[in-house]
């Protein structure tokens, strides 16, 4: 059976094989049927309407691009105009955006289908989908488990055939870790080379927009339409387009690869480890040169990540006042009441925790000693990968040091949770692009992703390994929950 | 770094947030228990830095200082909770 693909839709298209009211059509069909819970709101009427627009431009010979026709997700913290977004929060339950955030914008100018909004932990904060203010979403691959999150609704979504590729936010791993979950790729692009105007800020200076996709092609093609200098992002950099189709077929000799001794963590699952070695001693066989590396401060990740976060969150999380939209509580006596009610009502506990740790770092007597140290722990820690670069190309690890996880089993800890990130963080707390690739499926059938780094700006040194892994180990992925 | 109940509600009125009497021992709790994996940071030498992350010689990008565009009273207050002609209504702040 041929993996249905935007590369492979796009083709269809093209060929007149398919219309996109058909392929759409096939596809709302599924979201009905669907047993993960990856969608919060399935936009019917947006969806059929652009399908229409598209196979009507294609005959009158003015078809846009790849993306013209194909059903897309995207994440519920990414605006859409005219669709609830949620960010996962009863805050925010009825919020009706005014307008497209960019990449939106972005991907309707290039004539995708956006089939609905998806699935994530409450404002981005965490790593399973369990924080979802609304139900769990389902891993696709075991429904007992967690596809994981923060952006586990897309993950199920393209993972489940619901979407043929979608895009979720990664602020400590929320694309990689799903993609590694489901059997996904899933791409964080370097800070600032996509837009974040117009998606629900969590934490402003590790925030990016990234696609989730069963190929490295379809990951390309998602990039390539959402990247770019954009002035109402005054953190995005004007970069050169990813050259990724000169990229691929390149192949890895010629390439350094390091391995992080530090990456290799206690309590890592040995399947998981296991996996990543081969992916090493594929590279190596494909002509790269694997060498061992360290970055020293890789252990302070997780306690830098969990300052800067939740302090940055705090700042952003200000604005769920009641007063201008959102979740207001009923009754309230002063402006102080209608504050503290309608943020107690709107927030889950999981967001309360992360704005409290904030708060808390950043309160006068204290916000030297943990915000401002963190700050300058994190810039030991990009300086570590920039070290690491003079000698290597790209940087291999696992995406996560565990295999799925089965839902409930890690919410009495909330500490027991944040470790599950370690391998991930660091690339967000340096600005790095990075990518997650399917790389084995475990003994017990759960997939395992690989996950590689590159210097900032280089997606088209990760996009051309991962076309190379991709190639030569040939996974065939199929979910029982899906297509 | 164990917090007492009086930071808790010190932090809770900071940040505007009610919480009841079992979020402020749960949340004291976990709170202390990630300060206590946060504290090791403190040994962490940093003496060789200058300022924090990204404040050596970034240059910020500006646009130029013309208005553009315009979001308009109504899209403004479309997801008002309580609106009053083209006002936000909250509870009297002053008498």
């Amino acid at each position: 059976m041929t993996r249905e693909t935007i590369a492979a839709a796009a083709r269809a298209l093209a060929d007149g094989a398919l219309t996109s009211e058909a392929l759409t059509e096939r596809h709302l069909e599924r979201v009905t049927r669907d047993v993960t819970g990856a969608f919060l709101a399935v936009d019917t009427t947006g969806a059929r309407a652009a399908a229409r627009a598209s196979d009507e431009r294609r005959r009158r010979g003015a078809a846009l691009g790849p993306l013209d026709g194909v059903p897309l997700a995207l994440k519920d913290n990414i605006l859409t105009e005219g669709v609830v977004t949620t960010a996962g929060s009863r805050m925010l339950e009825r919020f009706l955006p005014p307008v497209d955030a960019t990449v939106t914008a972005r991907l309707k100018a290039a004539g995708a289908v956006l089939l609905g909004k998806t699935n994530l932990d409450e404002f981005g904060m965490g790593s399973s989908t369990e924080a979802s203010a609304f139900h769990r979403t389902k891993n696709p691959f075991d429904l007992s488990r967690t596809p994981g999150g923060s952006s586990g609704g897309s993950a199920a979504a393209v993972a489940a055939g619901l979407a043929l590729g979608a895009l979720g936010t990664d602020t400590g791993g929320s694309i990689r870790q799903p993609a590694s979950f489901t059997g996904l790729v899933g791409l964080k692009p370097s800070y600032g080379r996509v837009s974040r105007s117009g998606v629900v800020a969590y934490a402003s200076s590790l925030d990016q927009v990234g696609p989730l996709a069963k190929t490295v092609e379809d990951a390309a093609l998602l990039l390539e339409a959402i990247e770019g200098l954009d002035p109402d992002d005054s953190t995005s950099i004007a970069a050169p387009a990813t050259a990724w189709s000169a990229a691929r077929g390149r192949g890895v000799s010629g390439l350094t690869i390091g391995l992080p001794k530090e990456y290799f963590v206690e309590g890592m699952e040995p399947e998981v480890e296991r996996s990543v070695r081969h992916v090493a001693a594929r590279l190596e066989a494909l002509g790269a040169k694997v060498v061992e590396v360290s970055l020293p401060h890789t252990r302070h990740a997780l306690a830098t990540y969990y300052v800067i976060a939740p302090c940055e969150a705090a700042s952003n999380l200000g604005r769920y006042d009641g007063v201008r939209y959102g979740h207001r509580t009923a009754d309230a006596k002063s402006l102080t009441e209608l504050y503290e009610r309608s943020r107690a009502e709107g927030f889950g506990s999981e967001v309360k925790r992360r704005i409290m740790l904030g708060t808390f770092a950043l309160s006068a007597g204290y916000a030297d000693a943990y915000y401002r140290k963190a700050q300058q722990v994190r810039e030991l820690i990009r300086r570590d990968f920039e070290a690491v670069f003079q000698q290597v190309d790209l940087v291999l690890s696992a995406t996560s040091p565990v295999l799925p996880w089965t839902l409930g089993e890690k919410l009495d800890d909330p500490l027991s949770m944040y470790l599950m990130d370690v391998l991930t963080l660091p690339c967000n707390l340096a600005g790095l692009p990075g990518l997650s690739l399917p790389c084995a499926l475990s003994s017990s059938g759960l997939p395992i992703g690989a996950q590689l780094l590159a210097r900032p700006f280089a997606e088209a040194t990760l996009l051309q390994a991962a076309f190379a892994l991709e190639a030569d180990l040939s996974l065939a992925l199929a979910p029982r929950g899906g297509a | 770094m164990k917090l007492t109940e009086q930071q808790v509600r010190h932090v809770a009125k900071l940040a505007r947030l009610a919480l009841t009497r079992e979020e402020l021992d749960t949340f004291g709790q976990q709170l202390s228990h990630v300060l206590d994996a946060v504290d090791a940071l403190a040994q962490v030498d940093t003496s060789a830095l200058g300022g924090p992350a990204g404040s050596d010689g970034a240059t910020p990008h500006l646009r130029e200082d013309v208005v553009s565009g315009e979001t308009g009273t109504k899209v403004a207050l479309a997801n008002a909770p309580l609106a009053v002609g083209s006002s936000f209504a909250i509870p009297r702040v002053l008498e």
